[in-house]
């Protein structure tokens, strides 16, 4: 996966709650192969009218922030189903980083794992990132996963969490089953000992 | 003297393989179970050159795409079959245990991995399912993962895991006559809200939860992930032994003797402390239908639309409106009398025999006024309300009586509410275009569901019975 490092680039406001995986990427399209680039089926039906007609006023849709690779939403982010699609979507389509008040945890997950960058910040930075966004849509953010901060053009940066784990995971652009496999000798010790103590859990029939 | 524990701190211990200074540690992972949605994992695997560690303890289930009707016809739509297809590939080419489209017990993962004796107290299980909750009514450890952690799953037979901040949700005193667990979990998500449990394992307490028959706290834990809750668990008991004893998985003989003494050693010590506590009065639950766009959008069937204007908040007021303009509802309707173009009675949340038998005892000697679709949770569980004879109630009332699958709830398999049309559903939930683009969902009991069958519109329960 590509490493996150720094990214300066225009944020496209999404003043938007509950943006569920179901949102993000309809369930009839988790058939499709990788390969097709998930970016056509993002945000698929809600950035549609019923006549399947791009909405204007959906912000993804709307020419001035095309190409914006930062996404400010309001809470619960990415709730709902554990569709790892929805992260593709996001990510085929250019989308690099998420900011929101909170997160489905599992999307939060699944977002570390392919390098795209969730962040939660408190909802009065939201708001404030949303009218910088609205005023002028080519005004740029500063993301430095490093030093844990969003910074508005002439602005003061706002510092954000996020576990060490997964902050080295996205710096490096790691595979974590490579990294897993160095414990390799303490899983076996493990499944001996568990297997040894707990005979019964192993599945009868 | 050790601390008191949670049951969850129990289970995160003993499955604790390595714990990292920055709190993340690698958990052991005792059963894996896979459906159609897995390929995007096995085709990570593959890619690496891996193998899957331990097929023993990894199950493969087809559920979200299998076909309803004409089964023995398989999936009529070519990309559909090759889920199915795929599923049943990469399992034999990793010797991992099929339950394919024509095995008998196949059926909802979340219904037949339990069924099977699978789900046992004080495991850890996943699935790359967000409803993989379901299992926490044994007092297991379980929850949804996504493709790539399905991968890491495959191939190490661990996850990485940053421990959860814990939350106990105690409801105290007695659920009222025709209130479910599908109202008890609608009333909890609509108090806490629908990232309200975001970051936290919840384990149910208090005297309505030990109540509960186990189907019903499969139903309740299911819907945990509707609260953001990583996990929802319920301590096990006599009753969950009960259920358990028998199972095909279950351990025989010695082994449950031994299991047994391991299993009541699990419940959280009286003294344990949880980062968080919620309170609810069983007493104070009504049937409980949702209004909205999302499972938070939840009240008694006796209240009426909320209106917007009455928020205060901008942003909430916006979503409020947002939420009733794709459900093209009016602020101040009676939620009692909105009319439905369909009922859907099946999922993992309420597709059960306990769930089915609710419904059919509502729906005996009467007939739908709207089309009703009828999906057992399992083939299992199809065969053992066709024995009860509740298949009959249903045909008889007008109902389509069906194969087992996620269907309606998950609009994979191509089972859909058209654009603009109106489901009372059994099901976990009510995004938008979560049963197909346009689809408008109220989610409500078995019982709510089967009494919207019989008036073609949303109907207090208590009322019709």
């Amino acid at each position: 996966m590509t490493p996150f490092d720094t990214l300066t680039a225009p944020a496209v406001p999404l003043r938007l709650a509950n943006v569920d995986t179901d949102q993000l990427l309809p369930g009839r399209f988790l058939r499709k192969p990788r390969s097709d680039g998930y970016d056509n089926y993002l945000f698929h039906d809600v950035r549609r009218d019923a006549d399947g007609a791009l909405r204007p006023d959906f912000p993804l849709n709307d020419p001035r922030w095309a190409g914006a690779p930062i996404l400010v939403a309001d809470r619960n982010f990415g709730g709902g189903s554990s569709r790892e699609g929805a992260v593709y979507a996001l990510v085929d389509a250019g989308i690099r980083a998420v900011i929101a008040p909170s997160f489905g945890d599992i999307f939060y997950s699944n977002a570390i794992k392919n390098g795209l960058l969730p962040i939660r910040l408190p909802v009065e930075a939201i708001e404030r990132l949303w009218q910088i966004a609205e005023v002028d849509p080519s005004a740029p953010l500063t993301v430095d996963l490093a030093a844990q901060t969003v910074r508005p053009a002439n602005g003061e940066p706002v510092g954000f969490e996020i576990d060490p784990f997964h902050k080295s995971c996205l710096l490096a652009g790691t595979d974590d089953i490579d990294l897993t496999l160095e414990h390799a000798d303490a899983i076996s010790a493990f499944e001996r000992s568990d297997r040894a103590a707990r005979p019964w859990r192993a599945p009868a029939g | 003297m050790t601390a008191p524990t949670t049951l969850f701190e129990k289970i995160w211990r003993q499955h604790r393989i390595v714990e990292r200074d920055d709190g993340q540690a690698l958990l052991w992972i005792d059963r894996h179970l896979c459906h159609e949605g897995s390929f995007h994992a096995f085709d990570k695997l593959a890619r690496s050159g891996r193998k899957v560690r331990r097929p023993d303890l990894t199950f493969a289930i087809a559920d979200h795409y299998v076909p309803t009707r004409d089964r023995a016809a398989g999936a009529r739509d070519p990309e559909i079959a090759t889920m199915i297809r795929l599923l049943g590939e990469n399992a034999a080419a990793n010797r991992v245990r099929l339950f394919g489209l024509d095995d008998p017990d196949q059926g909802i993962v979340h219904v037949v991995a339990p069924e099977l004796g699978l789900t046992q107290p004080g495991a850890t299980l996943v699935c790359g399912d967000s409803h993989t909750s379901t299992h926490g009514a044994f007092g297991a450890l379980a929850f949804g993962i996504g493709a790539s952690e399905v991968a890491h799953v495959l191939a190490t037979q661990s996850l990485w895991q940053k421990r959860p901040r814990t939350l106990r949700i105690a409801v105290d005193g007695r659920l009222g006559a025709h209130v479910t667990a599908k109202d008890l979990i609608l009333a909890v998500i609509a108090r806490i809200g629908a990232d309200g449990a975001a970051g936290h394992v919840v384990e149910y307490a208090g005297e309505a939860v030990r109540a509960l028959s186990m189907e019903a706290r499969m139903t309740v834990c299911n819907m945990t992930i509707e609260a953001g809750g990583r996990a929802g668990m319920i301590a096990p008991d006599d009753t969950t032994l009960n259920w358990l004893h028998g199972r095909r998985y279950a351990p025989k003989g010695a082994d449950w003797d031994a299991a047994v003494a391991d299993w009541r050693g699990l419940a959280s010590d009286p003294e344990a402390a949880f980062d968080r506590e919620v309170a609810l009065d069983a007493a104070g639950i009504a049937p409980t239908v949702t209004w909205g766009t999302s499972p938070e959008h939840a009240l008694p069937v006796t209240a009426t639309v909320p209106d917007p204007s009455n928020e205060p908040d901008s942003g909430r007021r916006a979503a409020l409106e947002a939420a009733l303009s794709y459900m093209e509802l009016t602020p101040g309707t009676p939620l009692v009398g909105i009319a439905v173009d369909q009922v859907f009675i099946g999922s993992c949340t309420n597709a059960r025999l306990d769930d089915l038998r609710a419904a059919a005892a509502v729906l005996k000697d009467r007939r739908a006024a709207v089309p009703v679709m009828v999906v057992p949770g399992s083939s299992a569980v199809k065969r053992a309300a066709e024995v009860e004879g509740l298949d009959r109630v249903f045909r008889d009332a007008g109902a389509e009586w069906l194969e087992s699958g996620c269907s309606m709830c998950a609009a994979t398999n191509g089972d859909m509410v058209a654009p603009g049309k109106r489901c009372a559903s059994t099901t976990n939930r009510n995004f938008r275009g979560r049963q197909g683009p346009g689809s408008r969902t109220h989610l409500m009991s078995p019982a709510m569901a089967a009494a919207a069958a019989v008036t073609g519109r949303i109907t207090d329960v208590r009322e019709l019975a």
